[in-house]
């Protein structure tokens, strides 16, 4: 029975983290530049195909490396050439524009790569178990929520450190004014949106050498990232992460519990959270109401 | 004097006008099952423009007139079809009743909802609306016992309607049963019509203009756009019924959040800020979906990818939004 909890834990653990960097990211260039960006899970998608591609000639570490900058460079250029257009406009229109772009890049994907799915090679080192006992806990599992906590970390110290992360944090309270200080909000929003698509792009190399890959394979993780984002509040990127992991673990522990409701429990938080505290877990009041 | 008479002849002109464009249209609708077989439509594609065109001009109530972004209809509209479909199967072997239901279904969660998002505004609304409508989509997958799951509803089929002495045979497809979907919709498009003429819809055109001066002015501005979004979701679940009894089938693809987006395009497409802008746009979306998906069954969703992406950025007003822009230019 332990075993099968801590099993279930860890899985929590590390559906969580896919959870957080995916929704950190959405949340990132939701904040700034208002736009949902229903295509984050096609970019990480792409973030894996790449790695995939990459593989071969630079090796697993190199793709590691490579794949999310090259994710986060065609989600500036997406931003500099077509969404940039949209900020000015009703929100319904970047919303039916990036609604398009993942029908287009999951299409394109499929062309590219094939509908089948391929797996991603890990190295050797990675894919040894830790110990006899506990088979399921191999170091690919550690590596990558090691790997997930150096970046949400070195995000937040991004952000509280950096002049450009004390703007990006600046520009979600109060965009207008950052302009009017001087700051080039055009710069400010495609770099943002960059930080976004890299996120996506690492989540996408993790999770291929863990389920491989395929062309859907960010869909499944869209609606848990949208809900992560209400349930710990619109406008805090904390909130966010602490969302994540909320209904991470609690879709992993439920699924120890009553597998078929695992899906309902995420489903039951953000209900609970709209009624009894609308503005999200940690949201401020007045954020985007 | 004659500033005046001038005045009046332009209004008689302009309602001469109104009353044209209407006649042209009932008329356009009535006659579509026999002048669409000619450019290459069918009845079941005509009706299938009526039930979206239905849908996204109740969408546009909150979209084009309240100026609020829903992008969960498809959950109404679902819930719709649904509620008709396990009437149908279920219950009793009525189509009123099970439209009736199916209506009350779907309106009555959209009712319920809206009491706890009317405070959000813009896309933090329009993702509540998202999330909020994967919830039926999930549920209506993974209940396989009840609702078919994956595989959808079936096993039902619509029922004759009596009147008295009269029986209406719907239970054969063609013709008959497009002009009763396009009687249900004429009186849902009237009634429409009626709400956004009254003060009512008025108001909501002042809320979505400039919702502080309107909250300023003494307008309950959250219980307007409450009650503009169950009206909304009223109507949605109507057409979802009318969608159920044209297929014989309920699909859960009907509840995705695709679905959603498929009603936003639809009505900007046509042109948010017209009321028949929507249904023009249904019928363009539902015809390039039917092209596309014949000439590549595979692969057609990246054209109506194409189709979204180039509407928001080349033709944002949409169809009759710019040619109205163009009269009055």
């Amino acid at each position: 029975m332990a075993q099968v909890i801590l099993y279930n834990v860890t899985n929590g653990l590390i559906i969580g983290t896919f959870y957080v960097l995916m929704a950190l990211g959405l949340s990132l260039i939701l904040n700034l530049s208002n736009v949902i960006n229903f295509a984050h899970g096609n970019f990480l998608a792409l973030g894996g195909y790449i790695a995939f591609t990459l593989a071969p000639a630079l090796g697993y570490w190199g793709a590691l490396l490579v794949s999310p900058l090259l994710t986060a460079v065609i989600g500036i250029a997406v931003e500099r050439l077509m969404i940039r257009h949209l900020y000015r406009r009703d929100p319904v229109y970047s919303l039916l524009f990036t609604f398009g772009l993942a029908f287009l890049m999951q299409d394109g994907a499929r062309y590219l790569w094939g509908t089948n799915p391929v797996p991603l090679g890990l190295p050797d080192a990675l894919a040894q178990p830790i110990t006899a006992d506990l088979f399921f806990i191999t170091w690919y599992r550690v590596f990558m929520v090691a790997v997930v906590i150096l970046t949400v970390i070195g995000l937040f110290v991004f952000l509280r450190r950096s002049r450009v992360g004390l703007r990006i944090r600046a520009g979600t309270l109060d965009l207008e004014t950052v302009a009017t200080l001087g700051v080039n909000v055009r710069h400010l929003r495609t770099f943002n949106f960059g930080v976004g698509c890299l996120l996506a792009g690492l989540s996408g190399v993790l999770a291929a050498g863990q389920i491989g890959l395929n062309p859907n394979m960010g869909d499944d993780l869209l609606m848990p990232s949208f809900i992560a984002i209400i349930v710990g509040g619109v406008g805090s990127l904390m909130g966010t992460l602490f969302g994540g992991l909320l209904i991470g673990m609690a879709a992993a522990l439920t699924t120890a519990i009553y597998p078929a409701a695992s899906e309902a429990v995420i489903y039951a938080i953000l209900m609970a959270v709209l009624l009894l505290r609308p503005r999200g877990l940690m949201g401020e009041e007045g954020m985007m109401s | 004097m004659s500033a005046t008479f001038l005045a009046e002849t332009d209004e008689k002109r302009a309602i001469g006008v109104t009353y044209l464009k209407l006649g042209a249209i009932w008329v356009l609708l009535v006659t579509a099952p026999y002048w669409s077989p000619l450019l290459g439509g069918y009845t079941a594609l005509a009706g299938k423009v009526l039930v979206f065109g239905l849908a996204a001009m109740a969408l546009n109530l909150l979209l084009g007139f309240t100026g609020v972004l829903s992008f969960g209809h498809a959950a109404y509209f679902g819930l719709g079809a649904y509620g008709a479909g396990l009437t149908l199967r279920y219950l009793v072997h009525s189509t009123p009743l099970a439209m009736l239901l199916g209506t009350l279904l779907g309106g009555l969660a959209g009712t319920l909802f809206g009491l706890l998002i009317v405070r959000r505004r813009g896309v933090y609304f329009a993702m509540c609306t998202i999330a909020f409508g994967q919830l039926w989509y999930y549920l209506a997958y993974s209940w396989n016992d009840f609702t078919g799951g994956f595989d959808g509803l079936r096993d039902f089929h619509r029922a004759p309607i009596g009147f008295g002495p009269l029986t209406l045979d719907l239970t054969e497809g063609g013709t008959r049963f497009y002009f009763f979907v396009l009687a249900v919709f004429a009186v849902a498009v009237a009634l429409m019509g009626l709400v956004l003429r009254s003060p009512f819809g008025r108001t909501l055109l002042a809320i979505r203009e400039n919702e502080r001066r309107a909250r300023f002015l003494g307008i309950p501005v959250e219980r307007h756009i409450w009650l503009s979004f169950s009206i909304s979701c009223f109507f949605t679940a109507l057409a979802g019924t009318l969608y159920a009894l044209l297929n014989n089938f309920a699909d859960p693809q009907a509840l995705h959040y695709s679905q959603s987006g498929f009603f936003v395009v639809m009505t900007v497409i046509g042109g948010m800020r017209t009321f028949w802008g929507p249904l023009l746009g249904a019928a363009v979306f539902v015809v390039l979906q039917d092209y596309f998906s014949s000439i590549w069954p595979l692969s057609w969703m990246w054209c109506i990818g194409v189709i979204f992406m180039m509407v928001v950025l080349f033709f944002p007003r949409g169809l009759l939004g710019s040619l109205r822009r163009r009269v009055s230019a």
